[in-house]
């Protein structure tokens, strides 16, 4: 199976600052990836690099098995939708769907037309005056109707209400369980992505912090509590990501790939939003870890 | 892709088809007078020593709605490009850049060359058929007006195609103006990505591109040609005698020009060694007691030659097509930039 | 609210400022040649009789590039109302509601009828002030022509600044015209809420305003003279007779007054009719003379050129009014709005 997408020491400067610094990434095709960090991370850099809208400073990457937006036949393959979903203010959603159709060989005029159905869009509404949400279904309508393979998502559902939400991220699931259909969201509402990312990547400060696949990374963080000890203290298998200490208690998030036997710490699994906090924090504070390729 | 083009240009296309529509109801209203005109001054079928009739006809012409049509068409045809280059270049993809719709654009199954090419290709055909017509129409509408001033020959009429301002507002190099207005707006467009000081850019190259034309570079497409003729009493056009704050008296002289319709760069009066005459008065054309007979006999033992430089009325379609030629190079070459630009990634 | 209007308007104040230094310097370099000129023909002392002396300075000047430079300033003039109703006027509120910035500006705490006058009232200042300016600047380099026009006495040459089109691009009309394509600009961006369409209509329309004025409007503005004079072709530029014995005068001045705006002139008959044909005449020798021998003579209705400043305030204070009237209108419009 192709890498959905594939990033070897990719990076991207812009001026003296580095959005993206060093990515190594391979993200597996048929699953849906979250991609959470938070704000000014990266995320937006990594997608448009990955749907050919950036050209990286150093690095390559590629996408289905080929450069990103290398010709039509990789455009039609990879879908996009934008920060705040940009539509053509001036078009009706007919339009939009027209447009839809003459840009794209693959198009799914049915598709199109139903999901427009079922939002209750108003085909000769133009696309400025319609609620912030709207828009955002509008420009993921467009984007799921050319049948792409890939379709990458820059915090889409933010402006979606919690009904709307969840049903979104139904279709998604639904889609991505039919066929051989990925879908990058990055995002920055850990609990969305709880229920349908079964791949994640978190992205802080430029780096990636921690890339696999979610069961994996869940059965491989632990979270312990015990009497105070030094992170070193603790052996070499556990490589610590966060540990806080009050003056008899510490407590340490730790991954490790075999199970942890030690009688003093009690040992708690982690929910994706405690594991991907610990990273952002881990981050913050500066401490060191390398980045983990997730084993397939 | 075409359909795209077409419904982003809706709204234009219509604005241009209305205004085509008035001027050229404009014209059907007032050329069937014009031409009448003509046929009353009896130039139609003049054939020899028709420069009487002509007069009468541009005197006739000359102060009415007629002469305020002809040169209002003449400022249609500059005004039309630097409105295509604001109105249809500099929007054309620095509005995309600004809205962000661009990652909507270039995220369908079409390469970004693709996008921009047909975008150039198809509102650049436009431009050239609106400024096409509208230069058609007026050639039409003025036609009575330039066989008279052919036909009035020797008093050559101040009808000079191929002179500045006339030159760059009538045939096909209007049509090669807007191209080029056109291809900088958009390349505007894209380098400033934002689309007003895109139009602000695009007025002000365009504007300065229009100044400097007719006075470095039209002069020269062709090398002018250089004629000179003996200068006497019987040529001269002018016998100035001026005197600069307190200094010596001196004259001024110039000769008269005929060849109809030409453009004149340069007539100058030289002495025999070939330098600018500016010597001093002679006594016989200062004291006011000589009879003027005396003056004449005076300026034509100077020996005096007259040089004039100039561009015939007869170059006027090689240097059209030769000026048209070299606004559509430099717009396909803004083109060129334009495609290379967007295709750089760099959003 | 003053810095927020400074702030947003740097750029196009900067661009303005360039401008107006470059035109300053084009016309420090040319103005000199064209004073010498005068000098040098010796108008600067001729009390009178200086008709020859004045024509043979324009001849000089006519085909020279002084000339043109003479012609771009008339063009410059007319074009910065419109370019200052487009660039400045029709994006100062229509990008705000593009960009959707009228929901930041308008809660503060700064009403919107104030954040309103206070932009109206700075950068129509600035308006006003860049082309006086310019105004200025360029009749301080065209005066020798202007000179040049009145010491010529009946010899009227073509510079008479009553005339469209040099009317509009002299004195203290285009500051009208300024203030007044700067509202219209702003007016057509607060009613249409879209910059490009704003700007194309504001141009339209005054466009159509600055070609129709002349002819329509200002001829009225002070009731014309009459008077009937002589049928002299010497006063007109020409006349056309057809083989039918019809007639007709052409570009005909004033006799005794150069300078003046024409606005018709139609041969009448004695008791004062107009009179368009006279077979009688058309065998005869000499055509004019035969004319007058029948009492035909020439009526004009013209505006004379000492009138000229009282137009240019009557036809300013005009278009400072409508510029109020629309700067109401903004203001009842914005009021309403949301």
């Amino acid at each position: 199976m192709t890498a959905a997408i594939e990033a070897r020491g990719l990076g991207k400067q812009y001026g003296r600052r580095w959005a993206l610094t060093d990515c190594t990434l391979n993200v597996p095709a048929g699953h849906v990836v979250g991609l959470v960090g938070p704000n000014g991370a990266g995320k937006t850099t990594l997608i448009n690099l990955s749907t050919g809208m950036l050209a990286p400073t150093t690095g390559s990457v590629t996408v289905l098995g080929k450069q990103p937006a290398s010709d039509p036949g990789q455009l039609a393959r990879v879908g996009y939708v934008a920060q705040d979903t940009p539509t053509y203010a001036g078009f009706s959603v007919e339009d939009h769907l027209r447009f839809g159709a003459h840009m794209n060989p693959a198009w799914d005029n049915a598709l199109a037309q139903g999901r427009v159905q079922q939002l209750g869009l108003d085909l000769k509404q133009k696309a400025g005056k319609l609620s912030g949400g709207q828009r955002a279904q509008l420009a993921l309508t467009l984007a799921i109707a050319k049948r792409p393979e890939l379709l990458m998502l820059d915090e889409p559902i933010a402006s979606l209400d919690p009904l709307a939400r969840r049903e979104f991220l139904q279709i998604l699931m639904e889609a991505t369980a039919d066929q051989e259909f990925s879908v990058v969201m990055s995002s920055h509402l850990v609990t969305d992505l709880e229920r349908v990312a079964d791949y994640l990547i978190v992205l802080v400060a430029s780096r990636i912090q921690v890339a696999g696949p979610v069961d994996t990374l869940l059965a491989t963080h632990h979270l312990l509590t015990g009497p105070r000890r030094e992170a070193a203290a603790l052996p070499a298998g556990q490589q610590v990501i966060t540990e806080s200490h009050t003056d008899r208690q510490s407590t340490f998030v730790v991954r490790s790939d075999e199970p942890i036997h030690d009688p003093a710490f009690s040992v708690a699994s982690l929910n994706l939003e405690d594991l991907v906090l610990a990273y952002m924090g881990s981050a913050k504070a500066g401490s060191p870890h390398l980045t983990l390729e997730g084993t397939r | 892709m075409i359909w795209l083009s077409w419904r982003q240009f809706r709204v234009q296309t219509i604005v241009a088809g209305a205004a085509l529509v008035v001027v050229a109801i404009a014209f059907a209203g007032t050329g069937p007078h014009l031409v009448s005109l003509f046929d009353n001054s009896g130039l139609a079928t003049c054939r020899a020593s028709c420069s009487a009739d002509a007069h009468a006809f541009i005197d006739e012409v000359s102060g009415s709605t007629i002469q305020l049509i002809f040169y209002g068409s003449i400022f249609l045809l500059y005004a039309v490009p630097a409105l295509i280059g604001i109105f249809w270049g500099a929007p054309l993809v620095a509005r995309e850049l600004e809205t962000g719709t661009f990652r909507v654009a270039w995220n369908q199954s079409v390469t970004r060359t693709r996008w921009i090419a047909v975008k150039l290709g198809l509102i650049g055909l436009a431009t050239v058929a609106t400024t096409g017509l509208l230069s058609l129409m007026t050639f039409w509408w003025a036609s009575p007006l330039y066989e008279v001033a052919q036909k009035a020959g020797q008093n050559g009429l101040s009808i000079r195609k191929v002179a500045p301002p006339l030159f760059g507002g009538i045939g096909i190099v209007p049509v090669g103006c807007a191209a080029f207005a056109f291809a900088l707006g958009v390349a505007a467009g894209v380098l400033v990505r934002r689309t007003i000081p895109a139009m602000a850019v695009t007025l002000v190259i365009f504007a300065a591109v229009q100044a400097v034309m007719p006075l470095l570079v039209q002069p020269h497409l062709i090398p002018p040609v250089q004629a000179t003729a003996p200068f006497n009493a019987n040529t001269a056009d002018e016998v100035v005698v001026t005197q600069a704050g307190s200094g010596p008296l001196t004259m001024i002289l110039k000769g008269d020009f005929s060849r109809p319709g030409a453009w004149i760069l340069e007539n100058q009066t030289i002495t025999q060694s070939g330098q600018v005459f500016t010597g001093p008065a002679t006594s016989a054309c200062l004291s006011i007691s000589a009879p003027p007979q005396a003056c004449n006999n005076s300026l034509n033992r100077l020996h005096l030659r007259q040089l004039v430089t100039y561009q015939p009325a007869s170059r006027f379609w090689p240097l059209q097509w030769m000026e048209t030629g070299i606004y559509f190079v430099l717009a396909a070459g803004l083109g060129a930039l334009c495609t290379w630009r967007i295709r750089q990634r760099r959003a | 609210m003053i810095w927020l209007t400074w702030r947003q308007f740097r750029a196009q104040a900067v661009v303005a400022g360039a401008a107006v230094v470059a035109v300053a310097i084009a016309l420090l370099v040319t103005g000199p040649h064209l004073a010498a000129l005068f000098d040098s023909n010796g108008l600067a002392t001729c009390r009178a009789g200086c008709g020859t002396d004045a024509s043979n300075f324009i001849n000089q000047v006519k085909g020279s590039k002084t000339e043109l430079v003479f012609y771009g300033g008339i063009f410059l003039l007319y074009a910065i109302p419109a370019l200052i109703g487009l660039f400045w006027g029709a994006p100062l509120v229509s990008r705000e509601f593009e960009a959707g910035t009228f929901r930041l500006a308008w809660n503060q705490s700064v009403p919107r009828a104030r954040w309103l006058a206070i932009k109206l009232g700075l950068i129509g200042a600035a308006a006003m002030a860049t082309t006086g300016l310019l105004s200025l600047m360029t009749s301080w380099w065209a005066s020798p022509l202007y000179r040049a026009a009145q010491k010529a006495g009946q010899n009227s040459l073509s510079i008479s600044r009553l005339t469209p089109p040099l009317f509009s691009a002299t004195g203290i009309a285009p500051v009208g015209y300024a203030a007044f394509a700067f509202v219209l600009g702003v007016t057509a961006g607060v009613l249409i809420r879209r910059t490009l369409p704003a700007m194309a209509i504001a141009l339209a329309v005054f466009a159509a305003i600055q070609i129709f004025w002349p002819g329509v409007v200002r001829p009225h503005l002070i009731p014309p003279a009459r008077s009937v004079q002589a049928m002299n072709t010497a006063n007109c530029g020409g006349m056309m007779v057809t083989r039918g014995g019809g007639f007709a005068l052409w570009s005909c001045s004033v006799s005794g007054l150069p300078g003046s705006w024409v606005l018709t002139s139609q041969p009448v008959n004695a008791a004062g009719q107009p009179v368009t044909t006279s077979p009688a005449c058309v065998s005869a020798q000499n055509f004019e003379q035969c004319l007058g021998k029948h009492g035909v003579r020439l009526a004009v209705s013209y505006q004379p050129a000492s009138r000229y400043w009282a137009f240019q305030w009557l036809e300013t204070g005009i278009f400072l009014i409508l510029t109020a009237g629309l700067g109401g209108l903004c203001y009842w419009r914005i009021r309403r709005l949301n």
